[in-house]
């Protein structure tokens, strides 16, 4: 078990590194938009959400899954639309001219 | 070599959607490609879902489907709110990821029970401490930001004092289930106590910082999520809530420098902003004020002007109006940028969407950074709704509560001009000395309406 536990910490900590040296890169006109798609991204969680809700170990565990179904997917599904919708905003002279 | 099974081609998927999440950050550094970005991370996420409903453990779908139809209908509206709203969005989709992680790392301990080895409770109990805090903490801050509840920090004495008490008290109750996980009645009232604490934790910060706190509550949500992959060992979770963390944290650091703050004084600093009236020296120094038309003429006539806005420029709703504004200079020859502050707005970069909403090209739009240099060979600095970043106090007045923050050095330019309702002090209560320079004018009234007569001017004297 503490073996997973250091595997983990790997890829945390590798995650992190690229983390950083990615999103230092991120242009700050969109540093809204960043947050609004990590977010998104963020709430990959449903898939765990998913598998509790899915499994039916328990009544207490499929409610509290489905709750966390309900909330991770609504994260996922408007974190995307706000993003796409922010950034097709963004226009340059040129494409304002053509 | 056998084939791959179920659960290997899942955990390929995850691999797959992964990467995807990495390139979709990565495509953020330009406008120009940060559209394929969101592409990459909806094929991720979807092809991530996709797998997980084809894992084996599932036996019952309904209640699943039940929950993506409700998260679905709750989600739409939430990605089609005002661009002004975007701020609070934010702050509850932070309370929604994080009410999804505490609700998984519960339901985990229960399943696990009686038999939870120590190194798992530790992960179980951190998790759901930082879930449940940041659930809280940014229902507070979304309710902030919605002005549904007091803007200005809301303190008492010893205030600290008991936040803290009550942070350790979540703790050792963690420490006490780490060691005796069987005593699961103990369990609810962790979860309740950390819930308390984000409360405690949002509820004293001003308005002022909530850029700094959306960041910072952003960074604990990633965690959270981070700290479940640990839980499930899922190195999807693990990956997305790293990244979400860090960019998070950055975006904290970011902001902090940018009020020259510090984490601490963000976070504990509420009860001594109270001196902040500061010692009114009540000379009566004068400002020279200017009507529309003044102000069109030096405009017209200028060769390069910097528009420097703020929240309160996105409040009076003036955006397309300064847009206007920009066309009309702009066809009349006159080179027109946009100088942003770190801070403007209420959440990072909030201005530039805000801007970038009302058509205004974003290669007009420069950092701090860029504009900062090139004030002194512009005509014209106009400062919409924006007043502490533009404070020269900042840079000269050992004894102004904003010294040492950052400016947009605005007071270097030729002329300056402030639209503006009156002489009150903004927001922080502070003077603004930039106000009462030779080469400054006021432009009293509502932006709006302000920029308007501008722009009619403008049209109507060639």
């Amino acid at each position: 078990m503490t073996s997973d536990l250091i595997s983990n910490l790997w890829v945390f900590v590798l995650a992190a590194f690229i983390g950083f040296e990615v999103i230092k890169r991120v242009s700050p006109l969109l540093h809204t938009p960043l947050m609004s798609l990590t977010n998104a991204l963020d709430a990959i969680v449903v898939v765990a959400a998913i598998i509790i809700c899915g499994r039916h170990k328990s009544t207490l565990s499929t409610v509290l899954g489905a709750i966390a179904v309900a909330a991770s997917f609504s994260n996922m599904v408007g974190g995307f639309v706000i993003t796409d919708r922010m950034l097709r905003m963004f226009k340059t002279t040129r494409t304002k001219k053509s | 070599m056998n084939p791959l099974t179920a659960q290997q081609l899942i955990d390929l998927a995850y691999l797959i959607a992964v990467a995807l999440f990495i390139l979709a950050l990565r495509w953020l550094s330009s406008p120009a490609s940060a559209r394929h970005g969101v592409l990459a991370g909806e094929i991720g996420a979807a092809l991530a879902v996709l797998a997980t409903l084809c894992n084996y453990e599932i036996v019952d779908y309904k209640w699943i489907t039940v929950a993506l139809v409700v998260g679905a209908v709750v989600g739409v509206p939430l990605g089609l709110v005002h661009m002004t709203a975007v701020p609070q969005r934010t702050a509850l989709s932070h309370a929604f990821g994080a009410l999804a992680a505490a609700m998984i790392g519960i339901a985990e301990y229960y399943v696990r029970l009686p038999h939870v080895a120590k190194f798992e409770m530790v992960e179980i109990s951190l998790e759901v401490i930082i879930g449940s805090l940041t659930f809280t903490g940014s229902l507070i801050a979304a309710g902030k930001l919605q002005e549904i509840l007091p803007q200005r920090p809301i303190t008492y004495k010893g205030q600290n004092f008991v936040s803290l008490s009550v942070l350790a008290a979540a703790v050792l109750l963690a420490l006490w289930l780490v060691f005796h996980p069987e005593h699961s009645r103990l369990f609810p009232v962790m979860v309740g106590i950390a819930l308390i604490f984000g409360v405690m934790l949002v509820t004293p910060i001003g308005g002022a910082d909530m850029p700094t706190v959306i960041s910072l509550l952003n960074s604990y949500a990633g965690l959270s999520a981070a700290l479940l992959g640990f839980v499930l060992n899922n190195k999807a979770l693990v990956v997305a809530g790293a990244l979400d963390g860090s960019s998070g944290f950055i975006l904290s650091v970011i902001m902090c420098k940018a009020m020259n703050r510090s984490f601490t004084n963000v976070m504990f600093g509420a009860f001594g902003q109270v001196q902040v009236s500061a010692h009114a020296e009540k000379e009566e120094r004068t400002v020279r004020s200017a009507s529309a038309e003044e102000a069109a003429a030096i405009l017209g006539n200028a060769n390069s002007v910097v528009i420097v806005p703020g929240y309160g420029m996105a409040v009076a709703q003036a955006q397309h109006k300064v847009r206007e504004l920009y066309d009309t200079l702009t066809k009349k020859g006159v080179d027109v940028k946009f100088g942003i502050h770190p801070v403007a707005g209420r959440m990072p970069g909030h201005m530039n969407v805000l801007l970038a909403e009302a058509d205004i090209p974003y290669d007009k739009l420069a950092d701090m950074d860029t504009i900062n240099p090139e004030f002194p060979q512009t005509d014209v600095a106009l400062v919409i709704g924006a007043n502490d970043v533009t404070n020269p106090a900042a840079k000269t007045d050992q004894g102004s509560p904003i010294y040492g923050m950052p400016i947009l050095e605005v007071d270097k330019a030729r002329t300056v001009m402030v639209i503006k309702r009156s002489m009150s002090p903004g927001f922080a209560g502070i003077d603004n000395p930039l106000y009462y320079l030779d080469r400054t004018l006021m432009l009293f009234g509502d932006a709006k309406a302000f920029v308007g007569d501008i722009v009619r001017e403008l049209a109507g004297g060639h």
